[in-house]
């Protein structure tokens, strides 16, 4: 087991935007939480990576409670995320984003960074070169050296991966990384999670582009209206008259 | 506020080798006590500066309080050395150690304030520091000033506008120097990404309160030292250097100057200081005319003095290719 969530509800005035979710993501594998708008999915996914804190409920990863901790304590732990409204550090370029994300594992001493001792120099170059390799897996490589402000949306959804992949993560949530994208550039992103679950990340897809879920999905979770629809195999799901019923809508009688 | 990618490391260095080479050769170009007077202002705001430029335009945190850390590190030294007799470089850097200490003991609660919050809090702080040091007379002297006695380094005493302009040059430049190597360490990434987005910075393992803090620090033991320096130099203070004015004057420098640049702070620095001293001759148009520069500067460069030259300057060898 990976993660677990226990009862977790999340509330918002008196909006229940998220109740009573339990579920567990086993490691290794390519998860889906869909559901329609405004089910629920972002505020599972923010709660998840501790930037909401749970009205109710509890979190574990790897056996370890998370609860309560502040969202860098959630990425020390091993979850990375991108975000479904981009979040790219605009004030630096496109490979220094990346190398930002290496934090975790290149902080270097003040001192070192003070006085630009050659241990620094030589972690420079390291974490340089690390952040060059992430590029080139998300197919970025000639955008290494670009203001990030001037690179393209398809760009800058791949950008976030990268990012987060540069931290080492076990897990990786993605909120919707194919949103705003063209069908080559969603098949270049059904790709990139396919190489990401090869190499042992255990993938959260947040999504709406249902031909993406099935494809690359071994186990989907469906919301509604804040709690948990269904969960299972891509194929039962999308058999479950419940979720059939959510997603082509009897609300209106 | 978006703001322009920071130049790469090799861009800076040449950035810090003209400032030595400016640093070296203005006194040619000064005929007087008097100007190096001015200098050596520039100097002192262009330190005090630099540090805050890394809180403004690389952590993006606003302190609209700083001059009275510039206050609380002149005075701190002053009246180790007047009241209490200490040494004076001794005065000078327990003073900048206790204002570091007041900062992050200050900024713990405050730097988790955002934007509008965090100026006035630090508006606040700055008040507080300024009507102290005006009213604890036993001290400070109060209003009318206190009396500074002058620096003096292993026995000799540092005296005469030459001496003190050669220190405060090599001061500058080992602060842009250390500035630069910061910004272009991890943790200056750090700083830059949470101004680029605090919750990405969270995401991948940064601490946002434990990062504001150390550039709010940083930048506060800056402002100290310039403060300490420019005590013991003019041998009287007064409480009008830690005033909510001269906050906002170092503010808008950095902003003039261009923010996300150590060249620029010191740029914005230099013309911010040396203009009012020019525009005298203009007598009682002198402020219609700064504000004028200032507007027109904001107007055409929104991203200030040096980035904006610089792009240009880039464009310009592009063009040429």
């Amino acid at each position: 087991m990976l993660l677990r969530a226990e009862n977790l509800a999340r509330r918002f005035g008196g909006v229940l935007a998220v109740q009573d979710m339990s579920f567990e993501l086993e490691p290794g594998t390519v998860h889906s939480i869909i559901g329609p708008n405004g089910a629920g999915k972002t505020t599972l996914l923010n709660l998840l990576t501790g930037i909401y804190l749970p009205s109710a409920g509890r979190i574990f990863f790897e056996e370890r409670e998370l609860t309560g901790q502040p969202p860098h304590r959630y990425a020390a732990a091993g979850i990375g995320r991108t975000f479904q409204n981009l979040q790219i550090f605009f004030n630096m370029s496109a490979l220094e984003n990346i190398m930002a994300g290496r934090w975790m594992h290149e902080r270097g001493g003040l001192a070192a960074a003070l006085l630009h001792l050659p241990q620094l120099t030589r972690a420079e170059r390291r974490c340089r070169a690390e952040a060059q390799a992430l590029l080139e897996l998300v197919g970025l490589a000639r955008w290494a050296d670009a203001a990030s402000d001037a690179m393209p949306y398809g760009a800058l959804k791949r950008l976030e991966i990268a990012r987060a992949l540069a931290a080492e993560p076990k897990m990786l949530l993605l909120d919707e990384p194919a949103a705003g994208l063209n069908p080559t550039e969603t098949r270049e992103i059904e790709r990139l999670i396919r190489a990401l679950a090869a190499r042992g990340i255990t993938v959260v897809l947040v999504e709406h582009n249902m031909k993406l879920v099935m494809g690359v999905s071994e186990h989907v979770i469906v919301l509604d209206d804040g709690r948990k629809l269904a969960e299972g195999d891509p194929r039962s799901v999308s058999a479950d008259p419940r979720v059939i019923e959510a997603y082509l809508g009897a609300g209106e009688n | 506020m978006a703001s322009p990618a920071a130049a790469p490391p090799s861009a800076s260095r040449k950035g810090l080798a003209a400032l030595a080479v400016a640093v070296a050769l203005l006194p040619l170009a000064l005929p007087n006590n008097y100007t190096y007077d001015v200098a050596i202002l520039v100097g002192l705001n262009a330190i005090v500066c630099v540090g805050l430029n890394l809180l403004i335009g690389y952590a993006g945190q606003i302190s609209l309080g700083h001059a009275g850390f510039f206050g609380l590190g002149a005075y701190g030294s002053a009246i180790l050395a007047a009241r209490y007799g200490w040494p004076s470089l001794a005065a000078l850097c327990a003073s900048i150690g206790a204002v570091a200490l007041l900062a992050w003991a200050i900024g713990r609660p405050i730097l988790r304030l955002k934007g509008h919050a965090l100026a006035m809090a630090t508006l606040g702080l700055g008040i507080i520091v300024s009507v102290v040091l005006a009213t604890e007379d036993r001290y400070t002297g109060g209003p009318d000033g206190m009396s500074v006695p002058p620096l003096s380094i292993a026995g000799y005493a540092v005296t005469g506008e030459h001496t003190w302009y050669w220190i405060v040059g090599a001061l500058l430049v080992a602060t842009v120097w250390l500035a630069q190597n910061l910004i272009d360490s991890p943790r200056g990434r750090a700083w830059r990404a949470l101004h680029g987005s605090e919750v990405a910075a969270g995401a991948i393992g940064i601490d946002p309160a434990r990062h504001k803090l150390s550039a709010f620090v940083f930048s506060a033991a800056l402002a100290a030292a310039a403060g300490a320096l420019a005590a013991h130099y003019s041998g009287f203070i007064t409480p009008a250097k830690a005033s909510f004015m001269h906050s906002i004057e170092l503010v808008t420098m950095v902003v003039f100057g261009g923010m996300a640049s150590s060249l620029g702070a010191v740029v914005g620095a230099a013309v911010l200081t040396t203009l009012p001293q020019l525009l005298t001759v203009f007598k009682e148009y002198e402020m219609v005319l700064l504000g004028a520069v200032l507007m027109l500067t904001m107007i055409f460069m929104p991203q200030g003095l040096v980035p904006t030259l610089e792009k240009a300057l880039a464009a310009a060898r592009g063009k040429s290719r």
